[in-house]
């Protein structure tokens, strides 16, 4: 197998007293789109820092594209490419000015045309910056980073404050990444990014790895227990239930819901039992926990080590 | 592309994008020429006494000593930090290009303004208020010119590396450079201010810059008017400058 294009191990980061990063081990594959995924403070922007060269570290080992970025050179800036979390643009460009300048600091750049028109502001491309919309400047942000033809992306949230449709066409973008081959490294404090672009996700909370895999993988451990639940109806009490039911569900303000791995013979009990009962199962639900209810989960809700971020 | 190439490559893009910024053309390039048309035409006449010159052919010097500094300390001591509290630097420092090919963009950006202003105060100096444009000296002259704004530049990248964020940038550079130009006779004719004052301006490279200056334009000066004394002082504080630029420039926003 090839070496990974990122390899982490035991690193961590502290801040005076406070530690941002507690040890975290990973490793990314070329071509993979891998997300870093947590809630603000967890480490996120931290980490990638010290991947893209710009923090030192405290401890652990770094290895990316075969080098350390605290050593980071010329020759490494050509093979990577950075979608920093705040950065503006020169208002006084154009988009097609701009990504002409960049691509004047790398060895093979791509065509500024061509670059231009993959991030979709071939209409915008000769307004000033200043006059993008926060979407627009976004693209141009990737535009930027990917002029110079690099190996790997960094994407450090890149749709934060976005709305929906600026969302979905940065999602669009960020997909055409992975037609390049380009191994990318997104990091996003939305569920539905990570499921949307990654391959392969790690979610962080507090400064540690809490969980890896693709999205259904880490879906898969808990969506294998359905959560079923129902009100109860109208003249039924807890204690009336069928006993496999009554036993392993939690009643809650006339809601009973419960979990299980396999659904369909609870299921078939509880309709078999209403049925003979002649009553009803109002407002019933089967649902399989999404990615989001995963992370929550994993993340506690909060996950903040208050630093670095 | 070669380190030559992409040095000009670098250059062009700041120029293009000086040019096409209205209020950084106005503070760099118009407000010295205003600067000039007030204050040559009010003291048009007026003898400067102890120098021996009209007034006129006081303030031609004078107000290049301000154009000068306002296009090399001023101006990047104002933009670097705004550039670097919103990300820009730290995007660029992330790219192949040199921070040398970088800070040479810039200082040609100010020696390319330095040019154009040193031309257009000259003519208007000549043309407007009859003020003899110097040829014997004017080797030393431009000799002075290069080394105020080589080593203003430097000051500037100190600055920009002393100033913590871009609110305090405007407010500190002018805290630092318009009391000194008032000090050192820019704006008031030097034989109003006291020794004192005088002596004190002494300690700071604008007095020193704008005196080596003045003699290339006198016509009081015998040969070839090197001034070489208040050019070493001006040299050696761009020297500190450059040492503090180097050891303390930041290209990330401070959190």
């Amino acid at each position: 197998m090839a070496d990974p294009v990122i390899s982490v191990q035991g690193l961590r980061k502290s801040y005076d007293d406070l530690e941002a990063v507690r040890g975290i081990d990973l490793e990314v594959s070329a071509g993979e789109v891998f997300a870093f995924l947590g809630p603000n403070g967890a480490g996120k922007t931290t980490t990638v820092e010290i991947l893209e060269g710009y923090r030192p570290r405290t401890a652990g080992e770094v290895s990316v594209l075969g080098t350390d970025p605290q050593n980071a050179d010329r020759d490494w800036r050509q093979r990577v490419g950075f979608v920093l979390q705040e950065s503006r643009l020169v208002p006084e460009l154009t988009p097609r000015e701009a990504v002409e300048q960049y691509a004047g600091y790398y060895a093979q750049p791509r065509d500024v045309n061509d670059t231009v028109n993959l991030v979709g502001l071939v209409d915008k491309a000769d307004v000033r910056t200043s006059k993008l919309s926060g979407g627009q400047q976004r693209r141009l942000d990737v535009a930027l980073a990917l002029i110079g033809d690099p190996e790997l992306l960094f994407l450090d949230e890149p749709t934060t404050g976005f709305d929906p449709s600026a969302r979905r066409q940065a999602w669009e973008v960020i997909g055409g990444l992975r037609d390049l081959g380009k191994t990318v490294f997104l990091t996003t404090h939305y569920m539905d990014e990570a499921q949307a672009l990654a391959d392969r996700v790690a979610i962080i909370s507090a400064g540690r790895i809490v969980a890896t895999g693709s999205p259904e993988e880490l879906g898969g451990d808990r969506e294998a227990r359905t959560e079923i639940s129902f009100r109860l109806p109208v003249g039924v009490h807890g204690p009336d239930l069928p006993y496999g039911i009554r036993t392993a569900a939690r009643i809650d303000a006339e809601r009973v819901s419960l979990t299980a791995q396999d659904p369909v013979p609870i299921l078939r009990e509880l309709t078999n039992w209403a049925a003979e009962r002649g009553v009803g199962l109002p407002g019933l639900l089967v649902r399989r926990p999404s990615l989001e209810d995963v992370y929550l989960d994993l993340t506690d809700g909060s996950g903040r080590s208050e630093a670095g971020e | 592309m070669s380190g030559v190439a992409v040095l000009l490559h670098q250059f062009r893009f700041d120029q293009k994008v000086f040019w096409r910024n209205p209020a950084a053309v106005f503070f760099t390039a118009l407000l010295p020429l205003i600067f000039l048309f007030m204050l040559a035409t009010v003291f048009k006449n007026s003898e400067i006494s102890g120098l021996d010159v009209k007034g006129a052919t006081y303030y031609v010097p004078a107000i290049l000593t301000l154009a000068v500094i306002s296009a090399t300390t001023v101006k990047l001591a104002t933009n670097l930090p705004a550039e670097r509290e919103a990300g820009q630097l730290k995007r660029v420092r992330g790219t192949p290009l040199p921070p040398a090919a970088f800070v040479a963009g810039r200082v040609g950006n100010s020696l390319v303004i330095t040019g154009i202003m040193v031309v257009l105060v000259s003519v208007i100096g000549a043309l407007v208020y009859g003020v003899t444009i110097p040829t014997d000296t004017l080797p030393a002259m431009l000799v002075t010119l290069a080394v105020g704004a080589f080593s203003f530049s430097c000051l500037g990248f100190a600055l920009a590396a002393a100033i913590p964020t871009a609110e305090a940038a405007p407010a500190v550079t002018n805290a630092t450079v318009l009391p000194l130009y008032f000090l050192s006779g820019v704006f008031i004719p030097e034989d109003e201010l006291p020794n004192g004052v005088l002596n004190f301006a002494d300690a700071f490279p604008i007095r020193h810059f704008f005196e080596a200056l003045f003699t290339t334009w006198s016509p009081h000066t015998t040969g070839a008017g090197f001034e070489w004394g208040d050019l070493a002082v001006v040299a050696a504080w761009g020297l500190v400058g450059l040492v503090v630029a180097v050891r303390f420039f930041r290209w990330e926003p401070r959190r």
